[in-house]
């Protein structure tokens, strides 16, 4: 009943290795220093990097910044609640809000072009979360967090919020359209 | 201190100190008791997010799902950790228990602030969730609950402390504390850090949601939050694998292969399994990239490397044992003739294997930088935590549970015949719950969302069929699951309160024996290897472990893979 009574031998730190452990250690340490690596090597490789950029702001002054998009770039409207449906430039400056409990505005993007996307909450936490292409992210009340994006398949994308909201949150739905450029 | 009390129980041959005794099955009870109520809101979460049942409706669901979180993974876990700290030093060392009237203090502290805590959330103001992010507001009590538990809790831990000073003063023992003591402070330690961290973040909560401070960063309690979120389930990590070794050595007699690789992995967590904060602030506004990777791998997975080094330890020195019973043929009768009907090693076995397998490999992939954005609030990353924290940790205390019916309670194991089946059905349905769960995740099902098919929502979403059978899968190896937790407080309470006392006296004195140190080690003739095989002492472990690897690094390159399909970002 070793493990649980005082070791044998005072000196226990000079006993030596089995060679399952120190064959283990060694095996265990290569495989945790190669994942550790691997992170910056993907900064450098991989073309799925979250970007570190982030403002401070403030509710007020991203709504101002995200209707001011919206009234340049509205391309239609959509749902009977007449939710605006913009085609900003490509290469431009995206601008979405959560809030309590919509993905204000909906986009419509151009498949191949890269967009910067602004992301910020307009109360409480939210979470990005675009499916079916599976990308995620924390929204937080007075950060704007700016990500560049390159949509590279067609279609429909739903933005989902996926931090809990309150009882609304699964209604919580957005979207982002990838069509053909000029279109 | 001749009217301290001990008894020393026959069987085990374990000395109790009676102030300890009692306080160690009141914590026990309490726990038991919160598991309960926990797994009363799991049955109702689990029938909720099962889609073809989908029971309550939102505002319930939430609620309740916020009850469950809070009194399992806090109340639950940190109620029979306290328990774990004082049989760890008071009874492994017979020492006498320092001032259990403090520690009573803390004990009726960390009952108010359950009290308290449950009370808020039954009220229907405190719907948050465990997290309770800012500026989401709560009931006042929410967070008063948690800080009055924390402070019972902490008392708890400098009780521990301050026992391992008495021991070492009064020469309870000779030479170095126990392995399973030293991974007892491994968690009282990190216990420690997690409740500084609780202390910092939630009173100036608690003051905003009185009116007393008016605005509270939300990326600053994120960060903060999560030194208690994560930290707490890391007390939960080294408490297990502690009592994984005290399981190996009471039911096989096993020693550590060697007690300088076991305490040098305990500490590895002492010095790094904290920084793991950083895994919930992955995909954070603001954050450095350096700051995420250096965090979220422990520097460089040094508290990774910890865990695979005790995974190959503990079932390493079972096989070293059972070959020294004479198991020596193949690389796996030691394995095939472990008394797999006792409860106390299958549970404390399929803990170990779903803790390394399952929760581990899913930890480490997910908690990568970049391999966190197609993970981030899925459903994966509670597929992820019942992997760790139920089938690891809750799995392990009650395998625990099974040993102290007898030992600490004296009373024998009522129902004994289900005790048996407990750990299969409990661990391999929350195992087949977790993979689930994380099939799901990958197809991008949320956590903590009510519906699925969002239901009243202007612009729907349909998840492919595969996504809601997963979820069906979900449903019912959950229930399968809470049966087995059921069972194990069917046990627990029949035996305690209304189970046959065990034959054997065991009573009451003033005379104590000094704890003696482990026999040294006989080396049969030609080495641990000659029971072995290829100059090894554990080659059947061996085997499992690079097994284990193998899976790991497939698993960990189909998640690059899969990272790779994403949109390009950066």
């Amino acid at each position: 009943m070793s493990a649980i009574q005082p070791p044998a031998e005072i000196v226990w730190w000079k006993q030596p290795l089995d060679k399952v452990e120190g064959t283990w250690i060694t095996i265990a340490l290569v495989w945790s220093l190669f994942m550790f690596f691997m992170m910056p090597f993907w900064h450098v490789y991989g073309k799925q990097n979250l970007s570190s950029e982030a403002y401070k702001t403030t509710p007020q002054a991203y709504l101002a910044k995200t209707q001011a998009m919206v009234d340049e770039y509205t391309v239609r409207t959509e749902t009977n609640l007449n939710l605006p449906v913009v085609r900003p430039p490509p290469g431009s400056d995206v601008y979405l809000a959560g809030r309590l409990w919509q993905w204000y505005p909906l986009l419509e993007l151009e498949k191949g072009q890269t967009y910067r996307l602004h992301i910020s909450s307009l109360d409480w936490q939210h979470g990005f979360s675009l499916q079916p292409v599976n990308i995620n992210t924390q929204i937080l009340p007075g950060y704007e967090m700016v990500m560049t994006i390159t949509p590279d398949t067609f279609g429909e994308q739903t933005i989902i919020c996926n931090e809990f909201c309150g009882i609304g949150h699964h209604t919580m739905v957005g979207k982002i359209y990838v069509t053909e450029g000029g279109q | 201190m001749s009217k301290e009390l001990f008894r020393t129980c026959p069987e085990s041959g374990l000395q109790f100190h009676k102030s300890a005794e009692i306080l160690m099955k009141a914590h026990a009870v309490i726990a038991v008791v919160i598991l309960l109520i926990g797994g009363i809101a799991a049955l109702l979460v689990t029938l909720t997010r099962w889609p073809a049942i989908h029971l309550l409706p939102a505002d319930r669901f939430y609620q309740l799902l916020t009850t469950h979180g809070v009194n399992m993974l806090i109340f639950w876990m940190i109620s029979f950790e306290i328990a774990i700290l004082y049989f760890c030093s008071s009874t492994l060392l017979k020492c006498r228990l320092a001032t259990p009237k403090i520690a009573w203090f803390g004990f009726l502290l960390m009952l108010a602030g359950i009290i308290v805590n449950n009370a808020a959330v039954a009220s229907g103001t405190a719907s948050v969730m465990m997290t309770s992010y800012v500026p989401m507001p709560a009931n006042p009590n929410f967070y008063l609950g948690l800080i009055l538990f924390a402070v019972g809790a902490l008392i708890g831990c400098f009780v521990f402390l301050g026992t391992l000073v008495i021991a070492k003063d009064e020469k309870t023992y000779e030479g170095s504390i126990p392995l399973v003591t030293f991974g007892a402070l491994t968690a009282c330690i990190i216990a420690v850090f997690t409740i500084a961290s609780g202390a910092i973040v939630l009173i100036p909560t608690w003051l905003w949601s009185l009116g007393y401070i008016n605005h509270i960063d939300a990326a600053m309690y994120r960060i903060v939050w999560w030194a208690l979120g994560h930290s707490s389930q890391q007390i939960n990590v080294a408490a297990h694998v502690a009592v994984w070794y005290a399981i190996a050595a009471i039911v096989f007699g096993a020693r550590p292969l060697s007690e300088k690789v076991s305490r040098g992995a305990f500490f590895l967590y002492i010095a790094f399994l904290q920084l793991a904060s950083a895994h919930h602030l992955l995909v954070d506004p603001g954050l450095s990239a350096e700051w995420k990777i250096f965090n979220t791998s422990y520097a460089m997975y040094l508290a990774v490397l910890a865990s695979m080094v005790h995974g190959l330890t503990v079932p390493g020195s079972i096989e070293v044992a059972q070959r020294a019973k004479g198991f020596t043929n193949g690389l796996f009768e030691w394995l095939r003739k472990a008394p797999w009907g006792n409860p106390i090693f299958s549970g404390m076995f399929i803990s170990l294997i779903g803790f390394g397998f399952i929760g581990g490999i899913s930890g480490v992939v997910m908690g990568t930088e970049q391999i966190n954005i197609i993970i981030h609030n899925t459903i994966y990353v509670p597929g992820h935590f019942h992997a760790t924290v139920v089938v690891g940790s809750t799995l392990a205390f009650m395998s625990l549970t099974y040993f102290l019916i007898p030992t600490l309670f004296r009373k024998q194991i009522a129902f004994a015949g289900l005790a048996k089946w407990q750990p299969y059905l409990f661990g391999i349905g929350m195992s087949v719950f977790t993979l689930a769960m994380m099939g799901a995740g990958t197809l991008g099902v949320e956590r903590r969302h009510w519906d699925m098919a969002f239901t009243n929502s202007a612009l729907g979403f349909d998840y492919p069929a595969s996504a809601y059978t997963l979820m069906g899968i979900v449903g019912i190896s959950g229930v399968a699951a809470i049966v087995g937790g059921a069972i194990y407080i069917l046990v627990t309470v029949g035996s305690v309160f209304f189970g046959k006392p065990v034959e054997s006296e065991s009573s009451f004195g003033v005379a104590t024996s000094r704890l003696m140190r482990a026999e040294p080690i006989v080396v049969p003739e030609g080495g641990h290897e000659a029971a072995g095989k290829w100059g090894f002492a554990a080659p059947g472990t061996f085997l499992l472990a690079l097994f284990f690897l193998m899976t790991f690094v497939l698993y960990y390159a189909v998640n690059w893979k899969y990272l790779a399909s994403v949109w390009p970002m950066s």
